[in-house]
């Protein structure tokens, strides 16, 4: 049942880790692009690089060794004490909370436009980190919850004339109780089929969105929706939104990771780890499951309408199945069941896209690459999380 | 303590157990063997309630709990050890017990019988903070039974203990099990290893095609020509 087995030592490990295999592999995925020749050089330079790298590796591995030693004999000698382990992480993290805050004041429009995105983002995927990372349920319409929280502001504010804090109550509420009614005929599915019940609800909600012309406006979208108000004043400015923003995603990662520690976490965790033996212990699998997938649609809903609050413009074109992978990777980029993973997955796969506009047309190309590399050198994700188990 | 009354279940088309009534008294350990794919797991899925019987009536210390979820009958009293062991892997020995209290969250005797267990199975406690998926294949099934035992049932259900293990394992397991039922937890016992688990029960039912063939004292059974030719291979 389990396969504790080091896999780094079979043949098969040795041969697709080689350097040469990895420079191959690539130069093979560029061929098409760039004909021969340049496929050529760029296997010549993979090659290089990673078998330089390999070395770097060995050298870091023994000059570790060899510095801390050297450290020892040093801190035997001075009695200096070096700040500890924790008082270091706390200045990390002041650092980083100095850097994330500052950032209107600091960088230019753009970047803080897409930080903001960021943010959104990252309380999308924690949601689907809830369902996919915790409960091990494969949603593949996760973006369907999100539409729904889009077009609930869209439609409370610009027909009812509704406010955002107004809105947001009963969109959330709305979106949640989607959830609810999405579960209660998906779960009593598993596994592939479920995501496939899944894909499909997404592709509805998407249609029904761009079909349903006197309601929705169809492809043309909702526009003028009003950004949020607070005391007041309108958030409109960037760097207005920017703090805006940040207050959900701390909220966010602050409540799931109280509810993941809980009670409930544990069964989800139970749950994605063995089915039969968690109802065999007296978790209600049926009620965890629909907890957790009316929980993961709750964050969905607040991101879709932090979404049009910040487009003030909702349509279909932004709710694709596209977008349901994209969060589905930083989930998985970021390592399942991961919070912190999580927030870094969601903030890579929106930032990397941006900085790879340089290369144009190679961008989604060595974007895939790069998460093609991911998964084969570290399959749990940048930060695995806690009692996760692989299969396959 | 728990009557079973003509159970009938159903894989899809296949009728995998047809017309199961068994009976076991408070206090008592009960075998079930028979061949491979006689019904003797599926009958303790469908006491679990994991399994739904589609005709017949399960009760259990008087009420009825043929229609109960799985999470409500381990509230009732009864544990469910399932074939395989299925430990959490990537939980620690110690985060395995804890969860297997789950139904228990409102008793504060978490920690006593913890140590119940650990008194039981010594081996686990030197293990304590080691993954589950590390442990050999006997202390998993330990793992396994002390899990169901956090629980505090008053009735086990014991799919298969001795499944792949070594001979002085399964002893050390089936001297454990009869501690178990000296502090009064009833056991029911599905196993392949027919002659150990007669010895140790004080009676057997043998299944046959989902059907039971029959039953009696365990030293009747073992001594039963009919049980020797089939099922103890003399």
């Amino acid at each position: 049942m389990n396969k504790a087995v080091s896999k780094t030592d079979s043949p098969i490990h040795r041969f697709t880790h080689s350097p040469f295999f990895i420079a191959l592999w690539l130069a093979l995925l560029f061929l098409p692009f760039k004909g021969l020749k340049a496929a050529g050089i760029l296997f010549i330079v993979l090659f290089a690089a990673v078998s330089m790298l390999n070395m770097f590796k060995k050298y870091v591995g023994t000059m570790k060794g060899v510095f801390s030693d050297f450290k020892q004999y040093l801190l035997g000698r001075s009695r200096i004490k070096l700040p500890e382990s924790k008082t270091r992480s706390i200045a990390l993290t002041l650092l980083m909370s100095v850097v994330v805050m500052a950032l209107p004041f600091y960088g230019h429009d753009y970047l803080i436009d897409i930080a903001v995105l960021s943010g959104i983002y990252i309380i999308l995927a924690q949601g689907l980190n809830i369902v996919v990372g915790f409960t091990g349920l494969l949603n593949l319409g996760f973006v369907a919850f999100y539409a729904i929280g889009a077009y609930s502001y869209a439609l409370l504010n610009t027909k009812l004339g509704m406010g955002f804090w107004a809105s947001l109550p009963l969109s959330v509420m709305l979106v949640t109780l989607s959830g609810f009614i999405l579960a209660i005929p998906a779960l009593r599915l598993r596994g592939d089929y479920l995501a496939i019940v899944t894909l499909g609800f997404g592709e509805i909600v998407r249609l029904v969105l761009n079909n349903w012309d006197s309601f929705t406006k169809g492809p043309n979208g909702i526009g003028g929706i009003e950004p949020p108000n607070i005391f007041g004043m309108q958030i409109s400015k960037l760097g207005h939104f920017y703090y805006f923003i940040i207050i959900f995603v701390l909220l966010a990662v602050f409540i799931i990771r109280r509810v993941s520690a809980s009670r409930i976490g544990r069964a989800w965790i139970a749950i994605r780890e063995d089915e039969i033996a968690s109802s065999s212990i007296g978790i209600n699998t049926t009620a965890y499951k629909l907890y957790s997938f009316a929980f993961g649609a709750f964050w969905a809903g607040l991101a879709g309408v932090l979404f049009a609050a910040k487009m003030q413009f909702v349509s279909p074109e932004s709710f694709t199945f596209m977008e349901s992978v994209l969060v589905l990777c930083m989930v998985i980029l970021g390592g399942l069941g991961s919070i912190p993973g999580v927030v870094l997955g969601a903030i890579i796969l929106v930032m990397l896209p941006e900085m790879l506009r340089e290369v144009q047309l190679y961008r989604m190309l060595a974007l895939g690459s790069g998460l093609v590399m991911l998964m084969i050198f570290r399959p749990q994700g940048l930060m695995g999380g806690k009692g996760v188990s692989f299969r396959g | 303590m728990l009557e079973l009354n003509d159970i009938r279940t159903f894989y899809g088309p296949i009728e995998a157990l047809k017309g199961i009534t068994l009976k076991i008294n408070q206090g008592e350990i009960v075998c079930l063997i028979g061949n491979n794919g006689a019904g003797k797991s599926t009958t303790l899925m469908a006491i679990s309630g994991i399994l739904k019987p589609k005709a017949g009536t399960i009760s259990f210390i008087g009420s009825d709990i043929s229609d109960m979820p799985p999470h409500s009958i381990v509230e009732m009293g009864i544990s469910h050890v399932p074939e395989g062991r299925r430990i959490f892997p990537k939980l620690t020995v110690k985060e395995n017990l804890e969860i297997g209290a789950y139904s228990r969250h409102r008793d504060h005797r978490l920690k006593a019988r913890m140590i119940k267990a650990y008194d039981l199975f010594p081996v686990l406690k030197e293990r304590e903070k080691q993954l589950g998926g590390t442990l050999s294949g006997g202390e998993q099934q330990m793992l396994a039974i002390s899990r169901a035992l956090m629980s505090d049932p008053k009735l086990l259900l014991l799919d298969e203990p001795s499944l792949g293990l070594a001979p002085i394992i399964v002893s050390r397991i089936f001297k454990a099990i009869q501690e178990i039922n000296k502090e009064g937890v009833t056991i029911l016992l599905v196993e392949q290893n027919a002659h150990a688990a007669l010895n140790l029960s004080s009676r057997g039912y043998v299944l046959e095609n989902g059907r039971i063939r029959m039953h009696g004292q365990g030293k009747d059974l073992l001594n039963s020509e009919e049980v020797k030719k089939a099922y103890l291979g003399e």
